[in-house]
Protein backbone atom coordinates (compact mmCIF):
# COMPACT_ATOMS: atom_id res chain seq x y z
CA UNK A 1 0.00 0.00 0.00
CA UNK A 2 1.29 3.28 -0.91
CA UNK A 3 0.44 7.13 0.26
CA UNK A 4 -1.94 8.76 -2.13
CA UNK A 5 -0.68 11.45 -4.37
CA UNK A 6 -0.76 14.80 -2.59
CA UNK A 7 -2.57 16.64 -4.52
CA UNK A 8 -5.72 13.81 -2.92
CA UNK A 9 -4.71 15.11 0.47
CA UNK A 10 -5.10 18.79 -0.23
CA UNK A 11 -8.44 18.04 -2.25
CA UNK A 12 -9.94 16.27 0.86
CA UNK A 13 -8.63 18.24 3.57
CA UNK A 14 -7.72 21.20 2.36
CA UNK A 15 -11.35 22.77 3.22
CA UNK A 16 -11.30 21.13 6.96
CA UNK A 17 -7.71 22.56 7.66
CA UNK A 18 -8.78 26.17 6.61
CA UNK A 19 -11.35 26.29 8.90
CA UNK A 20 -9.26 25.35 11.44
CA UNK A 21 -6.79 28.29 10.74
CA UNK A 22 -9.50 30.37 10.90
CA UNK A 23 -11.17 29.19 13.49
CA UNK A 24 -8.05 30.24 15.77
CA UNK A 25 -6.37 32.89 13.69
CA UNK A 26 -7.70 36.11 11.85
CA UNK A 27 -8.37 35.16 8.26
CA UNK A 28 -5.22 36.90 6.72
CA UNK A 29 -3.37 34.98 9.02
CA UNK A 30 -4.93 32.08 8.73
CA UNK A 31 -4.37 31.97 5.16
CA UNK A 32 -0.60 32.17 6.10
CA UNK A 33 -0.45 29.47 8.32
CA UNK A 34 -2.63 26.86 5.58
CA UNK A 35 0.05 27.97 3.16
CA UNK A 36 3.11 26.66 5.78
CA UNK A 37 1.23 24.10 6.87
CA UNK A 38 0.36 22.37 3.68
CA UNK A 39 4.15 23.28 2.43
CA UNK A 40 5.69 21.40 5.68
CA UNK A 41 2.97 18.91 4.96
CA UNK A 42 4.06 18.18 1.12
CA UNK A 43 7.60 18.16 2.56
CA UNK A 44 7.35 15.12 5.94
CA UNK A 45 4.53 13.74 2.99
CA UNK A 46 6.79 10.50 1.97
CA UNK A 47 8.08 9.82 5.61
CA UNK A 48 4.07 9.65 6.53
CA UNK A 49 2.67 6.20 7.51
CA UNK A 50 0.70 4.99 4.87
CA UNK A 51 -2.42 3.95 7.07
CA UNK A 52 -2.08 7.48 9.13
CA UNK A 53 -4.74 9.01 9.70
CA UNK A 54 -3.83 12.30 7.54
CA UNK A 55 -6.40 14.82 8.47
CA UNK A 56 -5.39 14.27 11.88
CA UNK A 57 -1.66 14.82 11.60
CA UNK A 58 -2.73 17.86 9.37
CA UNK A 59 -4.54 19.59 12.20
CA UNK A 60 -1.23 18.61 14.22
CA UNK A 61 0.82 20.39 11.85
CA UNK A 62 -1.40 23.75 11.61
CA UNK A 63 -1.54 23.74 15.50
CA UNK A 64 1.87 24.85 15.86
CA UNK A 65 1.66 26.96 12.40
CA UNK A 66 -0.93 28.66 13.60
CA UNK A 67 1.28 29.49 16.86
CA UNK A 68 4.14 30.70 14.68
CA UNK A 69 1.72 32.85 12.85
CA UNK A 70 0.53 34.15 15.99
CA UNK A 71 3.79 34.84 17.20
CA UNK A 72 5.28 37.03 14.01
CA UNK A 73 2.05 38.75 13.91
CA UNK A 74 2.09 40.00 17.17
CA UNK A 75 5.85 41.17 16.72
CA UNK A 76 4.72 43.12 13.61
CA UNK A 77 3.46 46.40 13.75
CA UNK A 78 -0.04 45.89 13.02
CA UNK A 79 -3.70 47.87 13.91
CA UNK A 80 -5.68 44.82 13.93
CA UNK A 81 -5.15 42.19 17.08
CA UNK A 82 -8.04 40.06 16.58
CA UNK A 83 -7.16 38.02 19.29
CA UNK A 84 -7.52 40.66 22.07
CA UNK A 85 -11.34 41.11 22.82
CA UNK A 86 -11.79 44.38 23.35
CA UNK A 87 -15.14 45.81 22.68
CA UNK A 88 -14.14 47.29 19.37
CA UNK A 89 -12.77 44.09 17.97
CA UNK A 90 -15.51 43.17 16.07
CA UNK A 91 -15.58 46.06 14.08
CA UNK A 92 -11.80 45.22 13.04
CA UNK A 93 -10.82 43.86 9.98
CA UNK A 94 -7.96 42.14 8.83
CA UNK A 95 -6.75 42.67 4.99
CA UNK A 96 -8.27 40.65 2.66
CA UNK A 97 -10.92 39.52 5.29
CA UNK A 98 -13.75 40.85 3.68
CA UNK A 99 -15.17 38.29 1.80
CA UNK A 100 -14.96 35.88 4.96
CA UNK A 101 -15.90 37.90 6.84
CA UNK A 102 -19.06 39.04 5.16
CA UNK A 103 -19.91 35.28 4.40
CA UNK A 104 -23.43 34.46 6.36
CA UNK A 105 -21.56 32.48 9.26
CA UNK A 106 -18.75 34.87 9.49
CA UNK A 107 -20.00 35.99 13.20
CA UNK A 108 -20.05 32.16 14.44
CA UNK A 109 -16.17 32.50 13.53
CA UNK A 110 -15.58 35.76 14.56
CA UNK A 111 -16.84 34.61 17.77
CA UNK A 112 -15.08 31.41 17.70
CA UNK A 113 -11.87 33.57 17.19
CA UNK A 114 -12.93 35.69 20.53
CA UNK A 115 -12.89 32.57 22.67
CA UNK A 116 -10.57 32.23 25.27
CA UNK A 117 -7.66 30.50 23.78
CA UNK A 118 -7.80 26.97 25.31
CA UNK A 119 -11.29 26.99 24.50
CA UNK A 120 -10.46 28.27 20.64
CA UNK A 121 -7.96 25.74 20.54
CA UNK A 122 -10.52 23.16 21.46
CA UNK A 123 -13.42 23.71 19.86
CA UNK A 124 -11.31 24.30 16.63
CA UNK A 125 -9.48 21.05 16.91
CA UNK A 126 -12.12 18.70 17.98
CA UNK A 127 -15.34 20.14 15.90
CA UNK A 128 -13.70 22.15 13.10
CA UNK A 129 -10.85 19.73 12.27
CA UNK A 130 -12.35 16.19 13.73
CA UNK A 131 -9.52 15.16 16.16
CA UNK A 132 -10.72 12.50 19.04
CA UNK A 133 -10.27 14.36 22.20
CA UNK A 134 -7.67 11.85 23.35
CA UNK A 135 -5.55 13.85 20.68
CA UNK A 136 -6.63 17.28 21.45
CA UNK A 137 -5.28 16.76 24.73
CA UNK A 138 -2.09 16.08 23.92
CA UNK A 139 -1.87 18.74 21.36
CA UNK A 140 -3.01 21.27 24.14
CA UNK A 141 -0.77 19.64 27.22
CA UNK A 142 -3.99 18.81 29.18
CA UNK A 143 -5.59 15.81 30.05
CA UNK A 144 -8.67 14.11 27.45
CA UNK A 145 -11.17 15.37 30.13
CA UNK A 146 -9.73 18.97 30.36
CA UNK A 147 -9.68 18.62 26.55
CA UNK A 148 -13.67 17.86 26.72
CA UNK A 149 -14.09 20.36 28.96
CA UNK A 150 -12.59 22.98 27.34
CA UNK A 151 -14.51 22.02 23.73
CA UNK A 152 -17.67 22.09 26.09
CA UNK A 153 -17.40 25.21 27.70
CA UNK A 154 -16.17 26.69 24.42
CA UNK A 155 -19.54 25.69 22.59
CA UNK A 156 -21.55 27.00 25.77
CA UNK A 157 -19.86 30.43 25.52
CA UNK A 158 -20.44 30.40 21.66
CA UNK A 159 -24.33 29.92 22.03
CA UNK A 160 -24.46 32.38 24.29
CA UNK A 161 -23.16 34.92 22.43
CA UNK A 162 -25.08 34.46 19.34
CA UNK A 163 -27.95 34.25 21.18
CA UNK A 164 -27.23 37.32 23.12
CA UNK A 165 -28.77 36.13 26.18
CA UNK A 166 -27.60 37.24 29.47
CA UNK A 167 -24.24 35.75 30.39
CA UNK A 168 -25.57 33.13 33.96
CA UNK A 169 -24.02 34.57 37.23
CA UNK B 1 -18.18 37.31 29.44
CA UNK B 2 -18.92 37.53 25.62
CA UNK B 3 -22.19 38.88 25.06
CA UNK B 4 -20.91 42.04 24.41
CA UNK B 5 -19.99 40.97 20.60
CA UNK B 6 -22.83 42.22 17.92
CA UNK B 7 -24.87 39.77 15.90
CA UNK B 8 -26.96 39.34 13.33
CA UNK B 9 -31.01 38.94 13.80
CA UNK B 10 -29.98 35.92 11.28
CA UNK B 11 -28.02 33.90 14.49
CA UNK B 12 -31.09 34.28 16.62
CA UNK B 13 -32.21 31.17 18.13
CA UNK B 14 -28.88 28.98 17.70
CA UNK B 15 -28.73 25.92 19.51
CA UNK B 16 -25.45 23.97 20.67
CA UNK B 17 -26.10 20.98 18.06
CA UNK B 18 -26.59 23.56 15.39
CA UNK B 19 -23.11 25.21 16.39
CA UNK B 20 -21.33 21.96 16.51
CA UNK B 21 -22.83 20.92 13.14
CA UNK B 22 -21.66 24.17 11.80
CA UNK B 23 -18.63 23.50 12.82
CA UNK B 24 -17.86 20.80 11.50
CA UNK B 25 -19.64 21.58 8.46
CA UNK B 26 -22.00 18.92 8.47
CA UNK B 27 -24.55 21.84 7.96
CA UNK B 28 -24.26 22.32 4.03
CA UNK B 29 -25.61 25.83 4.06
CA UNK B 30 -21.80 26.37 6.02
CA UNK B 31 -19.99 25.93 2.55
CA UNK B 32 -20.01 29.19 0.75
CA UNK B 33 -18.52 30.26 -2.97
CA UNK B 34 -16.08 33.01 -1.50
CA UNK B 35 -13.87 30.11 0.47
CA UNK B 36 -14.37 28.13 -1.87
CA UNK B 37 -12.79 30.87 -4.04
CA UNK B 38 -10.05 31.36 -1.24
CA UNK B 39 -9.41 27.49 -1.25
CA UNK B 40 -8.06 27.64 -5.04
CA UNK B 41 -6.43 30.56 -4.65
CA UNK B 42 -4.46 28.95 -1.95
CA UNK B 43 -3.81 25.97 -3.70
CA UNK B 44 -2.63 27.86 -7.04
CA UNK B 45 -0.22 29.58 -4.21
CA UNK B 46 0.93 26.43 -3.05
CA UNK B 47 1.59 24.94 -6.25
CA UNK B 48 3.85 27.97 -6.93
CA UNK B 49 5.71 27.75 -3.75
CA UNK B 50 5.94 23.79 -3.57
CA UNK B 51 7.63 24.46 -7.34
CA UNK B 52 10.15 27.57 -6.31
CA UNK B 53 10.93 25.45 -3.28
CA UNK B 54 11.37 22.13 -5.70
CA UNK B 55 9.62 19.99 -3.36
CA UNK B 56 7.96 17.71 -6.11
CA UNK B 57 8.20 14.76 -7.71
CA UNK B 58 5.55 15.10 -10.49
CA UNK B 59 3.58 18.41 -11.19
CA UNK B 60 0.27 17.69 -13.67
CA UNK B 61 -2.28 19.80 -14.98
CA UNK B 62 -5.22 18.34 -17.00
CA UNK B 63 -6.02 20.04 -20.93
CA UNK B 64 -8.72 19.89 -23.47
CA UNK B 65 -7.81 18.59 -26.70
CA UNK B 66 -9.84 17.27 -29.26
CA UNK B 67 -9.47 13.64 -28.37
CA UNK B 68 -10.66 14.24 -25.08
CA UNK B 69 -9.21 15.59 -21.72
CA UNK B 70 -5.25 14.66 -21.74
CA UNK B 71 -3.43 14.34 -18.32
CA UNK B 72 0.39 16.11 -18.84
CA UNK B 73 2.56 15.33 -15.95
CA UNK B 74 6.01 16.08 -15.34
CA UNK B 75 9.19 15.62 -13.83
CA UNK B 76 11.85 17.86 -12.79
CA UNK B 77 13.80 15.96 -15.89
CA UNK B 78 11.14 16.13 -17.90
CA UNK B 79 7.58 15.61 -19.43
CA UNK B 80 6.67 11.78 -17.84
CA UNK B 81 3.63 11.13 -18.81
CA UNK B 82 0.32 11.94 -21.29
CA UNK B 83 -2.64 10.34 -20.10
CA UNK B 84 -6.00 10.28 -22.36
CA UNK B 85 -9.14 9.96 -20.24
CA UNK B 86 -10.13 5.99 -21.03
CA UNK B 87 -7.05 5.49 -18.95
CA UNK B 88 -8.25 6.63 -15.52
CA UNK B 89 -6.46 10.02 -14.76
CA UNK B 90 -7.10 9.48 -11.03
CA UNK B 91 -5.69 5.98 -11.20
CA UNK B 92 -2.58 7.11 -13.92
CA UNK B 93 -1.74 9.37 -10.87
CA UNK B 94 -1.86 7.00 -8.40
CA UNK B 95 0.76 4.80 -10.34
CA UNK B 96 2.68 8.09 -10.68
CA UNK B 97 2.71 8.64 -7.06
CA UNK B 98 3.56 4.71 -6.09
CA UNK B 99 6.10 5.08 -8.93
CA UNK B 100 8.13 8.28 -8.70
CA UNK B 101 6.74 9.67 -4.97
CA UNK B 102 3.66 10.59 -3.75
CA UNK B 103 5.06 14.62 -3.60
CA UNK B 104 2.19 14.47 -6.56
CA UNK B 105 0.44 18.24 -7.25
CA UNK B 106 -2.01 19.80 -9.93
CA UNK B 107 0.49 22.68 -10.87
CA UNK B 108 -0.46 24.22 -14.30
CA UNK B 109 1.69 26.59 -14.39
CA UNK B 110 4.73 24.02 -14.59
CA UNK B 111 2.89 22.37 -17.61
CA UNK B 112 2.15 25.20 -19.59
CA UNK B 113 5.26 25.04 -22.63
CA UNK B 114 3.72 21.75 -23.07
CA UNK B 115 0.30 22.56 -22.89
CA UNK B 116 1.14 25.52 -25.17
CA UNK B 117 2.69 23.20 -27.88
CA UNK B 118 -0.03 20.66 -27.86
CA UNK B 119 -2.42 22.92 -28.17
CA UNK B 120 -0.46 24.50 -31.54
CA UNK B 121 -0.23 20.79 -32.40
CA UNK B 122 -3.82 20.28 -32.42
CA UNK B 123 -4.41 23.12 -34.11
CA UNK B 124 -2.09 22.21 -37.29
CA UNK B 125 0.42 24.76 -36.51
CA UNK B 126 3.09 22.59 -34.73
CA UNK B 127 4.99 19.22 -36.31
CA UNK B 128 7.49 19.17 -33.49
CA UNK B 129 7.34 18.90 -30.02
CA UNK B 130 10.27 21.14 -28.31
CA UNK B 131 9.81 20.14 -24.61
CA UNK B 132 12.72 17.77 -22.52
CA UNK B 133 10.69 14.34 -21.83
CA UNK B 134 11.90 11.94 -19.03
CA UNK B 135 11.55 8.40 -20.22
CA UNK B 136 12.18 6.43 -17.18
CA UNK B 137 9.03 4.74 -17.32
CA UNK B 138 9.80 3.05 -19.83
CA UNK B 139 12.95 0.71 -19.77
CA UNK B 140 15.18 -2.20 -21.80
CA UNK B 141 13.63 -2.61 -25.46
CA UNK B 142 10.28 -0.86 -25.17
CA UNK B 143 12.58 2.22 -24.32
CA UNK B 144 14.55 1.97 -27.42
CA UNK B 145 11.06 1.71 -29.42
CA UNK B 146 10.37 4.69 -27.87
CA UNK B 147 13.84 6.26 -28.87
CA UNK B 148 13.20 5.23 -32.62
CA UNK B 149 9.52 6.63 -32.61
CA UNK B 150 10.50 9.77 -31.83
CA UNK B 151 12.37 9.70 -34.94
CA UNK B 152 9.57 9.26 -36.94
CA UNK B 153 8.47 12.49 -38.83
CA UNK B 154 5.23 14.52 -38.72
CA UNK B 155 2.46 12.64 -41.02
CA UNK B 156 4.43 9.88 -41.82
CA UNK B 157 3.44 6.15 -40.61
CA UNK B 158 5.65 2.87 -40.29
CA UNK B 159 4.58 -0.18 -39.72
CA UNK B 160 5.36 -2.56 -36.37
CA UNK B 161 7.41 -4.50 -38.86
CA UNK B 162 9.36 -1.61 -39.67
CA UNK B 163 9.87 -0.47 -36.32
CA UNK B 164 11.37 -3.98 -35.03
CA UNK B 165 13.89 -3.70 -37.97
CA UNK B 166 14.79 -0.68 -37.14
CA UNK B 167 15.66 -1.20 -33.92
CA UNK B 168 17.58 -4.18 -34.73
CA UNK B 169 15.11 -7.17 -33.91
CA UNK B 170 12.98 -8.02 -36.75
CA UNK B 171 10.96 -11.34 -35.49
CA UNK B 172 10.16 -8.82 -32.27
CA UNK B 173 6.67 -7.44 -34.11
CA UNK B 174 4.31 -7.91 -31.10
CA UNK B 175 6.65 -6.74 -28.46
CA UNK B 176 6.71 -3.15 -30.90
CA UNK B 177 2.97 -3.48 -30.19
CA UNK B 178 3.54 -4.15 -26.41
CA UNK B 179 6.01 -1.20 -26.48
CA UNK B 180 3.41 1.42 -28.30
CA UNK B 181 0.64 0.20 -26.39
CA UNK B 182 2.59 0.95 -22.92
CA UNK B 183 4.14 4.46 -24.62
CA UNK B 184 4.12 6.68 -21.32
CA UNK B 185 4.10 9.96 -23.45
CA UNK B 186 1.48 9.20 -26.68
CA UNK B 187 1.38 11.80 -28.58
CA UNK B 188 4.43 13.84 -27.74
CA UNK B 189 6.46 10.38 -28.14
CA UNK B 190 4.33 9.77 -31.87
CA UNK B 191 3.31 5.70 -31.34
CA UNK B 192 0.17 6.95 -33.45
CA UNK B 193 2.10 6.88 -36.33
CA UNK B 194 2.60 3.43 -36.15
CA UNK B 195 0.36 1.07 -38.21
CA UNK B 196 -0.55 -2.46 -39.19
CA UNK B 197 1.22 -3.86 -42.07
CA UNK B 198 -2.03 -4.40 -43.72
CA UNK B 199 -3.31 -1.03 -43.63
CA UNK B 200 -5.43 -1.30 -40.30
CA UNK B 201 -5.19 1.43 -37.75
CA UNK B 202 -3.82 -1.09 -35.39
CA UNK B 203 -4.79 -0.51 -31.84
CA UNK B 204 -4.26 2.54 -29.30
CA UNK B 205 -4.28 3.40 -25.55
CA UNK B 206 -6.56 6.17 -25.71
CA UNK B 207 -8.74 4.45 -28.59
CA UNK B 208 -8.56 3.99 -32.63
CA UNK B 209 -11.16 7.01 -33.04
CA UNK B 210 -8.02 9.22 -31.07
CA UNK B 211 -5.52 7.16 -33.37
CA UNK B 212 -7.37 7.73 -36.18
CA UNK B 213 -7.96 11.81 -35.40
CA UNK B 214 -4.32 11.98 -34.79
CA UNK B 215 -3.02 10.11 -38.70
CA UNK B 216 -6.46 12.99 -40.13
CA UNK B 217 -4.71 15.76 -38.77
CA UNK B 218 -1.41 15.19 -39.45
CA UNK B 219 -2.39 14.16 -43.39
CA UNK B 220 -3.72 17.74 -43.49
Amino acid sequence: MSLPPFDTVVRQHGGVVLRVCRAVLPPADADDAWSTTFLAALEAYPRLTPDSNVRGWLVTIAHRKAIDVARAAARAPSPVDDRSRTASAATHRAPGADAFIESHDGDLWNAVRRLPVKQRHAVAYHHVGGLPYVDVGELLGCSTEAARRSASDGISSLRRTLTRKPVDP
Amino acid sequence: MTSSVPVSSATTGVTERSIVAQLALSDVEASDIETDANLRRLQHRLAQQAIEADLLDVAFAVTDSPIGPLLVATTTVGLVRVAFELEGHEHVLEQLGATLGPRVLHAPRRLDPVVRQLDEYFSGRRQRFEVPIDLRLSTGFRRSVLDHLVAIGYGITESYGDVARAVGNPKAVRAVGTACATNPVPVVVPCHRVVRSDGAIGNYLGGTEAKIALLELEAG
